[in-house]
């Protein structure tokens, strides 16, 4: 809960990416803020050329001297006066003390505010002080429950902010917190407000006070916490168990009966996020393994040079946005798009050339490829960690790749969500380039009888290589998505291979179906299991389950039957 | 080199010879000749002559099972691992009340993580015979059933390694968690005693040192007593012809199974020998590169010759050894490489060339199609 | 399967109504063929008549989707794996000539000699006087006496042929299936395989599936043709050999 709070307080700009604001509101919104600005200013320097001068402490409002006591309780005392006062400054002295900024003057118990490391103004007047030795000031300590105090007064002061960014974040933390106190002040604001979105939070809120207030009417309390039901989150579920709790009759029915719908609700959106996750999951599966359905799928080849390829396209994506970070800082936002062919077509010629040099002296001898593949994992991880160094390099996020938004009850984050879209869109051109391009035919052919292809004119060792380029391009690719959920390191690929390979057997070698179907299913069913058992156990019944499947169905999923498996 | 069928031949007398010599000059030199002799053997290096012997064990139980029935399994590093936690698992509960919080019952992790009483897996192993039945029989066990499932249902060739690098990781995932009992991420460690010995005494390293030459010998024995029983030859026409060995009335999974959990054991009591000599056994053990790394010093010394197996293990350990010290930075560079050129130029290993240049050597003016091999004509 | 039906009950293998499909290909369809004790007989057909899939369902590799396999009249094949149909006495060659090419012929021959199959008894088990005499005795039936400590990898194809069959008269089986032993054979060892494959059906029922109508008219026994997975024509070569379905799909292309 608290957690929450606070990714709401320190990130108002995520929940509000998601608001299909219309521009018309936006510019309005614009304009009342520059007016408020504008109007502070006037305040501001009205107040300072009618007081003249730095405020003593005896010159400042009394409760503000709470702050200068040292104590938490009279902190607290303070915030509370603070937060009806209508003091233009209090805002800016709450939002100071959130962020530890508010200091005060031992001797003279002026209370101050720090801007930099030499600079301070009153708090009372916003007046720059000049003759203060800022290493005597004391800082105005905070504790939980001060933070609390804190947090429901910028609550209430916040309601009014002319930023509906603000306004919203005022209004969810009023509903959460339900605190009686600003029910007139959340009324006010009800009467003002413009923006929809804004509206229906304060309505939630002021619903949310209403159906904890036993001096309420039984009509307005029910019709409140239909309001609430309607929310259906968990602080409604807490909310309407508190109203069950405290009332009788009609409200406590109908209450009780809002806790067992959003409970049901609840219980079913939380299903659906999991399966979200475990989509998000799957598809980052189906991106490490999909490339090796290739290699090892319908080339037969075991790479296990596969997650350092993955590694690779990482470190493209990274070289790419150094380059633009330093260069073109303006095209940040397409880095990733310029990373993505970049890094297939890296790790293709490298693939490609570890095809020619090693891997077309074993073919047939699976076993051994496999040995000399980890060997050059090994080469590959050394020379990353020689060029880039041990340590994690840092990749950014495009915007439209940041963020999240709310899709029901569910939370979805914008990354994860394109990941999804990238790896089935890999998944489609990787299905159309082997069905209806004449490369795909003929690495169909090659794989289905080498022989009869070579005879009848097709250059096998070109499609090999070209296969093998195909795969370790993919695989490239993949590791630029990987770049944005995964420490970028030279570790990168070891955490996939064997992941990759359960996803390739799970679903049926020579099938690239089956490696979709069971990159998903893998997935889901890991984080469907994860909330019961956790993160590792969930893992390791995963393998144990993949180790027994195999052993049940030795060909995987959709298996290819017949002699010609056999041979 | 023609496959020989004797229990000793050549290469088997010549390396119980030089295990024996090594048995007898290693108390000497490390206890007898004194500290600045050119002869001396610092404890150190005594510690890492008995750790190369160790791996030299687990190589030649892996040889075992895919030199001579091409069975590559990339989960002999957990056998080696569990034999080696139950062996630690005995070191603990000898610390008794020498520990951090003075417990004579729970060994210091359980204290710290609040727990009250001794975790059930742990019952029984301050009994040295029990530790080292368990030695035996976990890993024997864990081969068997493994082994039960995946021969029966004819997982084979590929898809058995990949299985069995799954089963390594899963028990490395498993011993990380703390719950399990077994120490955590830091595993088992500041051992006191071995059977009312300090572990830290040089007479407690060489006895363990000189231990391990002789266990590496008897496996040695025990190996090559399998492979030259008719048991062998069926094991090796598993290997060359797995389906025409079925026609002919071998129900090929029996064979498999019992020689994957010799194998299994082998590199369990190589774990046992291990850990008291390096002082630790922590998960890591398990991580699937070990498990590769240990097929790497079969290939290097030659798979289906067990005397190359011990070889390679001893001269890639070595190498290891030398490189981080000296070069840190290029270990991984010297065996990734090391990997790549064995299977592409040295495909029958060190011991398996040399025996071929011997035999041709021997057979000169060499009839060419009469160029016998040992090694499998391609693996599976 | 309640009622005696006489041509079960009198013959050492019977199938009935085999259907086999690989992915929805069907490589049999209804295939019927008894062979009676003591008898031999040549398989032909066309590729993909279902030649190979036939020796597979009898040997118990595949598992028909429908119909019954009988070995002398009470064994149930299809519910058998290949090892205990090997101990009944089914005994097979395969079509690309399969020894153990890192073993001597001689051990070859020893592995398939008949003796206990168990590990444990494998494990401590010696050469015995009778089973050298016998590996002596299969050694000169095949012609292979003076190769015996070759490795089998280095014998010549028709060598690694007979070598086969001779693996195949150690394991003295009651059935011998043997598919294609004369391809990519000379003239003169085809001559002497066929030579071979007579003496051998002296005292053992012999099921041969060959291309090679030189060969199968040197076989002179009874001919079952397949064609597309199930029986087209059965009887003496000259017999099916005019029979005008036969000419089309097989012998007149």
């Amino acid at each position: 809960m608290t957690k929450r709070l606070e990714l709401a307080a320190i990130e108002p700009s995520r929940s509000f990416r998601s608001s299909t604001q219309s521009s018309a509101q936006i510019i309005s919104s614009r304009l009342t803020e520059a007016l408020a600005v504008f109007a502070a200013l006037v305040t501001m320097i009205a107040l300072s050329l009618f007081l003249s001068g730095a405020v003593r402490a005896d010159e400042q409002p009394s409760f503000l001297s709470g702050f200068t006591t040292d104590k938490f309780a009279d902190t607290e005392k303070a915030i509370n006066s603070l937060g009806t006062s209508g003091l233009p400054m209090a805002s800016a002295i709450l939002e100071a003390l959130a962020s530890d900024r508010l200091v005060f003057d031992p001797e003279t118990k002026t209370l101050l505010i720090r801007m930099s490391e030499a600079q301070v103004i009153g708090a009372a007047d916003g007046q720059i002080l000049e003759d203060i030795d800022v290493d005597t000031l004391k800082k105005v300590r905070i504790n939980n429950a001060v933070r609390r105090a804190l947090d429901a007064a910028l609550g209430s002061l916040t309601l009014m902010s002319p930023d509906p960014i603000k306004r919203l974040s005022a209004a969810e933390s009023a509903y959460k917190t339900h605190d009686p106190a600003v029910l007139d002040l959340l009324q006010q604001a009800i009467d003002k407000e413009t923006d929809a979105k804004v509206k229906r939070m304060q309505l939630a809120a002021k619903a949310a006070i209403q159906a904890l207030d036993p001096q309420a009417s039984d009509a307005d309390r029910l019709s409140a916490i239909e309001i609430v039901k309607a929310r259906g989150d968990q602080d409604a579920l807490s909310l309407l168990a508190k109203v069950a709790a405290s009332s009788e009759g009609s409200i406590k029915t109908a209450a009780e009966s809002g806790v067992t719908s959003i409970r049901a609700n609840l219980a079913l959106w939380n299903n659906v996020q999991n399966i979200w996750y475990g989509l998000s999951l799957g598809s980052v599966l189906l991106l490490a393994a999909i490339g090796l359905a290739i290699t090892f799928g319908v080339m037969g080849i075991i790479n296990m040079a596969h997650g350092e390829m993955v590694m690779i396209g990482a470190y493209t994506t990274y070289v790419v946005q150094e380059i633009i970070r330093t260069k073109f800082p303006a095209l940040f936002d397409y880095s990733l798009l310029m990373a993505v062919p970049l890094a297939f077509v890296v790790t293709a010629i490298i693939g490609m050339a570890i095809e020619r040099v090693i891997i077309r002296y074993l073919y047939g001898r699976p076993l051994e490829t496999l040995l000399a593949t980890f060997g050059l994992s090994l080469v590959l991880q050394q020379a990353v960690r020689t060029i880039f160094g041990a340590n994690n390099r840092e990749v950014g996020a495009p915007s439209f790749m940041a963020g999240s938004f709310d899709f029901g009850g569910l939370v979805i984050t914008s990354g994860r969500m394109w990941i999804i879209v990238f790896a089935l869109m890999v998944f489609g051109v990787l299905q159309l380039v082997l069905r209806s391009t004449s490369f795909g035919l003929r690495m169909r052919a090659v794989t289905q009888n080498r022989k009869m292809a070579s005879a009848m004119g097709i250059d096998t060792n070109r499609i090999d290589a070209l296969a093998f380029g195909l795969g370790s391009g993919i695989a490239g690719m993949a590791g630029v998505a990987l770049s944005q959920i995964d420490n970028v390191s030279p570790n990168l690929g070891q955490s996939y291979i064997i992941d990759s390979f359960m996803v390739v057997v799970f679903g049926g070698v020579g099938n690239l179906w089956g490696t979709l179907v069971g990159a998903l299913t893998l997935g889901v069913a890991n984080k469907v299991l994860e909330p019961f058992i956790g993160a590792v156990l969930g893992k390791i019944v995963m393998l144990i389950f993949i180790i027994m499947f195999i052993q049940k169905r030795p060909r995987g999923l959709f298996a290819l039957k017949g002699r010609a498996v056999e041979a | 080199m023609q496959t020989s069928y004797d229990l000793l031949d050549r290469r088997g007398i010549i390396m119980l010879v030089l295990l024996g010599l090594f048995a007898l000059i290693v108390p000497i030199c490390a206890l007898l000749v004194p500290k600045t002799s050119l002869f001396f053997m610092p404890p150190y290096v005594v510690a890492l002559l008995g750790k190369y012997l160790c791996y030299a064990l687990l190589a030649l139980a892996l040889d075992l099972v895919w030199g001579y029935c091409g069975i590559l399994s990339l989960g002999h590093g957990a056998f080696f691992a569990l034999g080696g936690y139950a062996m630690g698992m005995y070191l603990m509960r000898q610390i008794g009340t020498r520990g951090v919080y003075a417990n004579a019952e729970l060994p210091d992790f359980m204290v710290f993580l609040n727990w009250k009483e001794l975790h059930f897996t742990w019952y029984g192993f301050q009994h040295f015979p029990y530790a080292a039945l368990m030695i035996l029989a976990v890993p024997g066990l864990l081969a068997f059933v493994f082994g039960w499932f995946a021969f029966r249902s004819r997982v084979t060739g590929v898809y058995l390694s990949i299985i069995t690098q799954a089963m390594t990781y899963a028990l490395l995932l498993s011993f990380f968690r703390n719950d399990m009992g077994f120490g955590g991420n830091n595993g088992l460690t500041d051992f006191k005693d071995i059977l009312g010995y300090s572990v830290q005494s040089d007479q407690t390293r060489v006895a363990l040192c000189v231990l391990s030459a002789l266990a590496l010998a008897a496996g040695y024995l025990l190996a090559r007593a399998i492979v030259v029983s008719k048991f062998g030859k069926v094991l090796i026409a598993i290997r060359d012809a797995e389906s025409r060995t079925r026609f002919l009335g071998y129900r090929v999974e029996n064979f498999k199974v019992i020689v994957f959990t010799i194998s299994a054991m082998m590199a369990g009591i190589a774990g046992a020998l291990f850990v008291p000599q390096v002082g630790i056994i922590n998960p890591s053990e398990f991580a699937p590169a070990n498990s590769i790394e240990a097929v790497i010093w079969v290939a290097v010394g030659g798979r289906g010759t067990l005397v190359g197996a011990a070889l390679g293990a001893i001269l890639v350990s070595f190498g290891k050894t030398y490189f981080t010290g000296a070069l840190p930075e290029y270990w991984l560079f010297a065996l990734g490489a090391l990997f790549v050129i064995v299977t592409l130029f040295l495909p029958k290993g060190i011991i398996g060339t040399l025996g071929e240049m011997w035999a041709r050597h021997r057979t000169s003016p060499p009839k060419p199609s009469d160029k016998p091999s040992n090694m499998p004509a391609a693996a599976e | 399967m309640t009622n005696v039906n006489p041509t079960l009950t009198n013959s050492l293998l019977y199938l009935d109504g085999i259907c086999v499909s690989f992915d929805g290909y069907k490589a049999l369809r209804g295939l019927s063929l008894v062979l009676a004790p003591g008898e031999m007989r040549a398989i032909i057909g066309p590729n993909g008549a279902g030649k190979t899939t036939m020796m597979d369902i009898i040997t118990g590799k595949t598992k028909p989707d429908e119909g019954d396999v009988y070995f002398g009249g009470t064994h149930d094949l299809s519910t058998m794996d290949e090892a205990s149909i090997a101990e009944l006495g089914i005994g097979r060659k395969f079509q690309k000539p399969t020894v153990f090419e890192s073993h001597t012929v001689e051990d070859n021959i020893l592995l398939a000699l008949k003796a206990p199959r168990s590990p444990l008894a494998n494990l401590f088990n010696r050469t015995g006087p009778e089973q050298k005499t016998r590996i002596e005795e299969v050694l000169t039936t095949t012609r292979l006496k003076d190769h015996r400590h070759r490795l089998a990898a280095n014998l010549s194809h028709g060598q690694k042929q007979w070598l086969e069959i001779g693996m195949l008269l150690a394991q003295d089986p009651k059935l011998l299936l043997v598919d294609e032993p004369v391809a990519g054979m000379t003239d003169a060892e085809t001559v002497t395989t066929a030579e071979l494959l007579r003496e051998i059906a002296r005292d053992h029922s012999v099921v041969v599936v060959e291309h090679d109508m030189t060969f199968v008219r040197d076989l002179d026994v009874k001919v079952t043709v397949l064609h597309e997975g199930s029986v087209l024509a059965e009887g003496a070569l000259d017999h099916v050999s005019s029979d005008p379905r036969v000419i089309e799909v097989y012998l007149g292309r």
